[in-house]
């Protein structure tokens, strides 16, 4: 039956298409910013921040001070691959955890693949120090440490910047603030069902 | 009322002519359009270039869909090497079908659902249920919608016809919650901390797809609340159902529909969270994926070479919140799961224009262009209405509207007829007329005269003062 | 310049003084008018309607009669567009490659009274005239089809002894449609309903307008009403000026009161 009804899709579809014209698309190289990149950076800072993540901007030597505070007295998720040498004092935790486990850390921290200023998105491909996705998504705080070069201007210079990760078989989450519905009456309530809050930590 | 699906139960007007009447939900209405179209104005502005992407993603949607066969044989392809499986769907029966025995062969009892109108279109929840697999909507508004007995009433936001009350009262009800207030956080909190559980333990989940990649095998769901990335992440099963107009032939082409999906439909930047995933990824969420392509009257809507246009469609529901005929009689008049201006041209087509209830759609517009204007993948949606009006017609039987028509055109097809007609007129409207206009008239008419006035044919038409004066004067 | 008017059935029918007052104010500006009266309907009503096929003859027989005009000019907005926007589409649905070719050039012709006066003639200033407080309600197919943008609102302030008022929500529409108010009645009610609201909030003693199709569905409603509001083409605001005592009872809400004095 399975393959009755792939042929008869592909006949059909086949019969539809076959007259007509072909449409064209040039698939050009994205073309590269213009605006300086610290304006890129501010605006992609200003952005996250207006859809209520909460923004640091820190120099790499202020970097570790800044996650020591932030972490402190929280039992904190680390995924493998995260940069040992801003950790410092925190013990990065093994996550071989059943989602259950998962549950009961305070917060996870990870680096990112790339982030985007037009939108204040911050996109994981889950690679190293990144961890899989369930490490991202179950405990209720999620700190992200983004590379001021990580950062593009334009939704399409990220796709580009992503064309590997995706081939590679790597998924992807883009983030743009903490989760949100505005189911109810079209008000914006922050915070459902992912990490009720998302800190970026913004090292320029 | 309909439990989902896409065949309306009767005829736009008769549904328009109820659901006008309830003030609640038109005031709702009324405050989310409003709103919304106001949002999305400023997002669509941000960005210099909208018509241009626009452009774009309308053009890359005829390109994907002038090769489907090609796209989606490629998109197997690409699925498969990431040890995906690929099911073919003729039909909404064969689809559920499909979704359904594979559930019960993991012995699920209840699976989880991300919110996807293609699993509403196919009526999958019934069919589960009648296996005696329970569905839970994990979207907020599915869920209020899901608890009430009720249907979506709009694609992006299916509760919107429902204020804080009325869901603080459902809550309460259905879910033994205990709360304080109806602020929508604190009715969200209680949605949260009922699903969480079901998305820790439940082995199986449903979600439709928002596109695919061909090339990379590459699915994607944009949404908000965050249950999408429980459900595509936490199971260990996960079937998505997804219309075959969804494809893209590359990764590179998902760009433009990353900046015109969420500015049209929520008028946000960019969306909370969207989910990209390819296949199976070795110890990292579902270890087995099922897509599940489905036909459904699609490949009847690429045959037209005026209707195809219809599949470019991305689901962002601008048009709805631009309608004012959805703004008025709401989404349940169009009683199918695509309520509003995309419903009117989608709906009819995917029943091969033999559905009569579905067939009033078309003319259920007054072809004032906000849709057009506000689709970000440019479908000429009043364009379409006019055309599909055009192959309904013919096929229907003759009536006094037709006798009508058809004698209109004969008279206008010669100007003497014509102004003989005129003097007649005026000849047989004497009894209408009352001060000047015509308070009431019988017949096909009778809509117009139940609310307004017309104005009487006045005593000489423009032709006859023009020769009179007109030309000198 | 020649011009040709095209006067549009449902003017020639019920609302000639539109079509007088049209060809007064092109005479006024220095223009010769013409006036074929072998012309009937464009056969928007059939098409839109669904009634494609009985549509195509009066398609042909429009391109026949403006065939050898200079420009086509006509005050109605709808009309237009369905010449210019969907005339192509009805050749090509048709699969007539001549009439498409035919059409798409005299669509290039012909024009909507405001954008005419404003983008062809370059005038905002037309002399006139029209000492009342009116309100502009931008109907869709002028203001989405057409694109004739704040044309008329030029028109309309360079009016002397008019008041002109914002219409509140005026991109929305009146909910007429042509059939759409026969066949959906309730619901364009429900849309006339918020118009007229909008209207009378405005405190203007007239609406006006680009099309008389919108504005008898509006007149209707305001009329039904009783609400002392009234309805007026915007070609014969332009068309008034001081020496015809302009605003007395001849031109206000012309579709009322016109019909009334002739009959
Ligand atoms: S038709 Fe266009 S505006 Fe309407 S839902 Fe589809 S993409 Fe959005």
């Amino acid at each position: 039956m399975g393959n009755e009804a792939r042929l008869e899709i592909l006949t059909r579809i086949n019969r539809a298409t076959a007259a007509g014209e072909r449409p064209q698309v040039e698939r050009t190289a994205v073309p590269a910013s213009v605006r300086p990149h610290a304006e890129i950076v501010a605006q992609f800072a200003e952005y996250a921040a207006e859809y209520r993540a909460e923004v640091h901007r820190v120099s790499e030597a202020e970097l570790a001070a800044l996650l020591t505070k932030l972490l402190a007295a929280q039992n904190v998720l680390v995924p493998e691959g995260f940069p040992a040498q801003v950790l410092l004092q925190l013990t990065p935790r093994k996550p071989q955890a059943t989602h259950a486990d998962l549950a009961a850390y305070d917060a996870v921290l990870t680096t990112c693949a790339v982030a985007i200023a037009e939108t204040g998105t911050v996109v994981l491909d889950h690679g190293p120090g990144q961890g899989r996705r369930a490490l991202t998504l179950i405990p209720d705080r999620h700190i992200c440490v983004v590379r001021s070069e990580q950062v593009v201007e334009s939704v399409p210079q990220a796709v580009a910047a992503l064309q590997a990760a995706v081939e590679a078989g790597r998924p992807l989450t883009w983030i743009s603030g903490p989760s949100a519905t505005s189911d109810i009456e079209l008000s914006r309530v922050e915070g459902v069902h992912g990490p009720r809050r998302l800190e970026i930590v913004l090292v320029e | 009322m309909s439990a989902g699906g896409i065949r309306p139960p009767r005829p736009f007007p008769d549904a328009a002519r109820e659901t006008l009447q309830d003030t609640q939900m038109r005031r709702n209405l009324k405050h989310a359009t409003t709103t919304i179209r106001e949002k999305r104005l400023r997002a669509v502005a941000e960005l210099p270039d909208w018509e241009e992407i626009r452009t774009r993603g309308a053009a890359l949607k005829d390109v994907a869909l002038a090769d489907l066969a090609e796209h989606l044989l490629m998109l197997e392809a690409s699925v498969k090497r990431r040890g995906g499986q690929v099911h073919w769907a003729r039909d909404g029966k064969e689809a559920r079908r499909i979704v359904a025995d594979l559930a019960a062969a993991h012995g699920a009892k209840e699976i989880i659902k991300v919110k996807s109108i293609s699993s509403d279109e196919i009526e999958l929840n019934a069919e589960l249920e009648a296996r005696g697999i329970h569905a839970v909507e994990t979207d907020l508004a599915e869920l209020i919608v899901q608890l009430a007995g009720d249907t979506p009433s709009h694609i992006l936001v299916p509760a919107i016809h429902k204020n804080r009350a009325e869901i603080r009262e459902l809550f309460r009800r259905e879910l033994g919650a205990d709360l304080p207030t109806d602020e929508p956080k604190v009715l969200a909190e209680a949605a949260r901390l009922y699903l969480r559980e079901k998305f820790l333990t439940t082995k199986v989940a449903v979600s439709g797809a928002n596109f695919a990649i061909a090339a990379t095998g590459t699915v994607c769901i944009v949404e908000s609340e965050g249950n999408g990335r429980m459900c595509l992440t936490l199971p260990d099963v996960l079937i998505s159902v997804m219309g075959i107009e969804k494809v893209l032939p590359e990764w590179a082409d998902i760009a433009p529909f990353m900046q015109l999906l969420p500015r049209s439909s929520t008028a946000e930047r960019m969306n909370p969270y969207t989910s990209f995933w390819s296949g199976v990824t070795p110890g990292d969420g579902p270890q087995e994926f099922h897509l599940v392509l489905l036909d459904n009257g699609r490949t009847d809507v690429l045959a037209d070479k005026v209707g195809r246009e219809t599949l470019r469609c991305i689901r962002c529901s601008a048009c709805l919140n631009v309608c004012p005929v959805y703004e008025r009689a709401g989404g349940h008049a169009y009683g199918s799961v695509y309520p509003g201006p995309i419903g009117a041209i989608l709906t009819p087509q995917l029943l091969q224009l033999e559905d009569d209830n579905a067939n009033s759609l078309p003319w259920a517009s007054s072809l004032c262009g906000a849709c057009y204007d506000a689709c970000p993948v440019k479908i000429n949606i009043p364009e379409i209405l006019i055309y599909l009006r055009g192959q309904i017609t013919p096929h229907k039987t003759p009536n006094a509207e037709s006798i009508a028509m058809k004698t209109a055109a004969w008279i206008f097809n010669e100007p003497f007829r014509f102004e003989g007609a005129l003097k007649l007129a005026r000849i047989g409207q004497g009894p209408l007329v009352q001060h000047g206009a015509i308070h009431a008239l019988p017949g096909l008419l009778g809509g117009w005269t139940s609310s307004r006035n017309l104005p009487a044919f006045p005593a000489k038409s423009f032709r006859e003062l023009w020769r009179e004066e007109g030309q000198h004067g | 310049m020649n011009i040709d008017l095209f006067i549009t059935c449902l003017n020639d029918a019920l609302f000639p003084q539109t079509g007088l007052a049209t060809a007064r104010l092109l005479r006024r500006l220095g223009h010769t008018v013409h006036f074929n009266e072998a012309q009937t309907c464009c056969g928007q009503m059939h098409f839109n309607t669904g009634y494609q096929k009985e549509a195509l003859p009066l398609i042909r027989k429009f391109v026949n009669d403006f065939r050898d005009s200079e420009v086509i000019v006509a005050p109605s907005g709808s009309c237009v567009a369905f010449v210019r926007d969907l005339y192509p589409r009805a050749a090509e649905w048709a699969g007539d490659d001549g009439l498409l070719q035919e059409v798409t050039e005299l669509g290039k012709r012909t024009y909507e009274l405001s954008e005419f006066l404003v983008r062809v003639l370059g005038v905002e200033d037309v002399g006139a005239y029209y000492p009342h407080r009116v309100t502009y309600h931008p109907t869709c197919h002028a203001a989405r089809l057409l694109r004739v943008g704040d044309a008329p609102l030029k028109l309309l302030r360079k009016v002397r002894g008019l008041t002109l008022i914002e219409l509140p929500a005026s991109d929305q529409c009146c909910g007429f449609g042509g059939t759409f108010s026969v066949k959906n009645p309730e619901t364009s009610t429900a849309m006339l309903a918020d118009k007229v609201q909008n209207v009378l909030g405005t405190g203007a003693e007239l609406c006006t307008a680009g099309d008389n199709s919108c504005l008898m569905h509006i007149g209707g409603g305001l009329s039904r009403l009783q609400s002392g509001a009234g309805v007026v083409h915007l070609a014969e605001i332009l068309a008034s000026t001081e020496s015809m005592g302009a605003g007395n009872s001849e031109t206000i809400g012309a579709m009322q009161v016109s019909a009334e004095a002739l009959l």
